[in-house]
């Protein structure tokens, strides 16, 4: 029996390799053919727009508090209406390892993933990304959140009036 | 006078010839194995340089050429730098005695393609072959490293081992052709090959053939898994390049040699003897490329065992019952 049993463990390599040479290799030849990334595939990372159109970063640096590689930095600044919002915000590609950290801490959903992961360039200044470069024209993986109408802040609208929100109580009213 | 000449123009031209052909095969062996393994493993291999990568040789060179000839600080450094020579030039010493086509008709004389027709061909082979081994262990010794000695080390024991069964298997085919010359050898084939009359010399013979390659499932030497690269860890650059064409010119001369002792040389139907020789060098080479992606490599107590107690005591009995047999026929 263990004889047997060896002769045919020495054999059978044989025929696995020979039967495997004519089946078509398993291999994406990658520049021609692309995979099909998963839907939730983490790369380049973008930066969105509510869905009013305006930006949507607070310039709150939560995302370059998680970053583990500390490759985001910003500025923060704030408009006339009391909006913050970033003055320069940057993103080193060449040090991002895609872990969607960023994308976790942010309240905001402003930073988001995308799956484009043809970043590779010659030019390690080129993967240095400015806010130019990070900003979209569209809301990412969510068409209704709206921070500053969700959290109190009268900035988009006054306070009280924004969906689902009760208006203010007027502290008079709730004496004994 | 010029009788000397054209003989001398003769053995330059047939060396050149050898030269350039083993090298160009050896350099393309190295594509095939790459594109053959990668088939039997589902991938492609390469096939991004020219057309089908058949230029990628031509490139492998060129990065190896280009990179950084490193001598580590502590080697013995003559030693170091030639050993990678050694390996590649017995390998292609041996090619010497080796005939691969039947005698040339060429300015009305006889041609013999063979570099040497030595009367001791089998002799020499056998002291030649043996010589490649220092390459190996003064590449692991020189380099001062402790994986390369383990490398060296194998190396020369696995060789010890191997080349005692790789001689005495050749015995039973010198005892059947009456000669140690490799031509007359092939032409006592000419009938039938000595691997259908003694397939018993020819398995032992192969195994060896296997192990003296230093390829799997014999490559202990190597040995990537346990000792990085073996004797060449510490190489870069093209003198690692020199080991490891080194290592195919090596399967290119077995091949021959494989084909020579057992398989009839040149002899064959239909094809001129040139194509025959290379046909059969070319599928002993396949068989090893095919045995490298089948098989795991050997551990070191089961080399040994196969060496000494199944190898040698196969080989003896083999000739002690080729004797007779032979003596019984007359
Ligand atoms: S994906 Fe990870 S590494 Fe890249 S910027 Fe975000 S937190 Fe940093
Ligand atoms: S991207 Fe998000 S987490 Fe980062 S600063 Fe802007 S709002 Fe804050």
């Amino acid at each position: 029996m263990h004889v047997i049993r060896g002769i045919r463990g020495t054999f059978q390599p044989f025929w696995v390799t020979l039967r495997n040479m004519f089946r078509k290799p398993v291999t994406i030849q990658y520049p021609e053919e692309k995979q099909q990334l998963p839907e939730r595939y983490r790369a380049r990372l973008i930066l969105t727009r509510d869905p009013d159109g305006a930006e949507r970063c607070v310039a709150c640096h939560l995302c370059s508090a998680a970053c583990p590689v500390d490759c985001i930095s910003m500025q923060a600044t704030e408009a006339e209406d009391g909006r913050r919002y970033a003055a320069w915000f940057r993103i080193n590609f060449t040090r991002c390892i895609f872990c969607g950290l960023c994308t976790e801490a942010c309240p905001t959903l402003a930073i988001q993933v995308t799956a484009d992961f043809e970043l590779a360039g010659r030019d390690l200044l080129k993967l240095v990304y400015e806010k130019e470069d990070l900003l979209v024209d569209h809301c990412g993986n969510n068409n209704s959140y709206n921070f500053y109408r969700q959290s109190g802040i009268g900035v988009a609208a006054p306070r009280g009036t924004n969906p689902g929100e009760t208006p203010p109580a007027d502290v008079k009213d709730l004496m004994p | 006078m010029s009788d000397m000449l054209v003989t001398l123009a003769l053995i330059l031209g047939k060396l050149l010839f050898i030269f350039g052909v083993v090298l160009f095969m050896a350099a393309y062996l190295v594509l095939a194995e790459r594109k053959i393994l990668g088939r039997m493993q589902l991938r492609y291999g390469p096939n991004r340089v020219g057309p089908f990568g058949l230029m990628q040789p031509l490139a492998d060179v060129i990065k190896l050429l280009t990179k950084e000839d490193f001598v580590p600080a502590r080697a013995d450094k003559w030693l170091f730098l030639i050993a990678p020579g050694i390996t590649a030039v017995t390998a292609l010493l041996v090619f010497a005695v080796i005939p691969f086509g039947s005698p040339l008709e060429i300015f009305g004389r006889q041609v013999p393609l063979v570099v040497v027709d030595l009367n001791i061909g089998v002799l020499y082979f056998l002291g030649v072959s043996s010589m490649a081994v220092y390459g190996v262990v003064l590449g692991g010794w020189a380099s001062n490293s402790k994986y390369s000695l383990l490398g060296g080390v194998r190396g020369l024991s696995q060789m010890v081992s191997y080349e005692l069964s790789l001689g005495l298997s050749l015995v039973p085919v010198i005892m059947m052709a009456r000669s140690f010359s490799l031509t007359d050898i092939v032409m006592a084939q000419q009938s039938i090959p000595f691997v259908l009359l003694n397939p018993v010399a020819f398995g032992v013979f192969f195994i060896c053939v296997l192990a003296e390659s230093n390829r799997i499932p014999f490559d202990l030497p190597e040995a990537e898994n346990e000792l990085v690269g073996g004797f060449h860890t510490e190489y870069s650059g093209m003198r690692f390049g020199l080991f490891f064409v080194g290592e195919y010119i090596n399967m290119v001369v077995l091949g021959s040699l494989v084909t020579v002792f057992f398989l009839g040389g040149w002899n064959g139907p239909w094809l001129p003897p040139l194509l025959w020789f290379l046909f059969k060098v070319l599928a002993v080479c396949a068989m090893f490329i095919w045995i490298r992606a089948s098989m795991p490599r050997l551990r070191y107590d089961q080399l040994m065992n196969l060496g000494w107690k199944i190898l040698l005591p196969l080989s003896l009995v083999n000739i002690l019952v080729t004797g007779a047999v032979l003596l019984g026929l007359g």
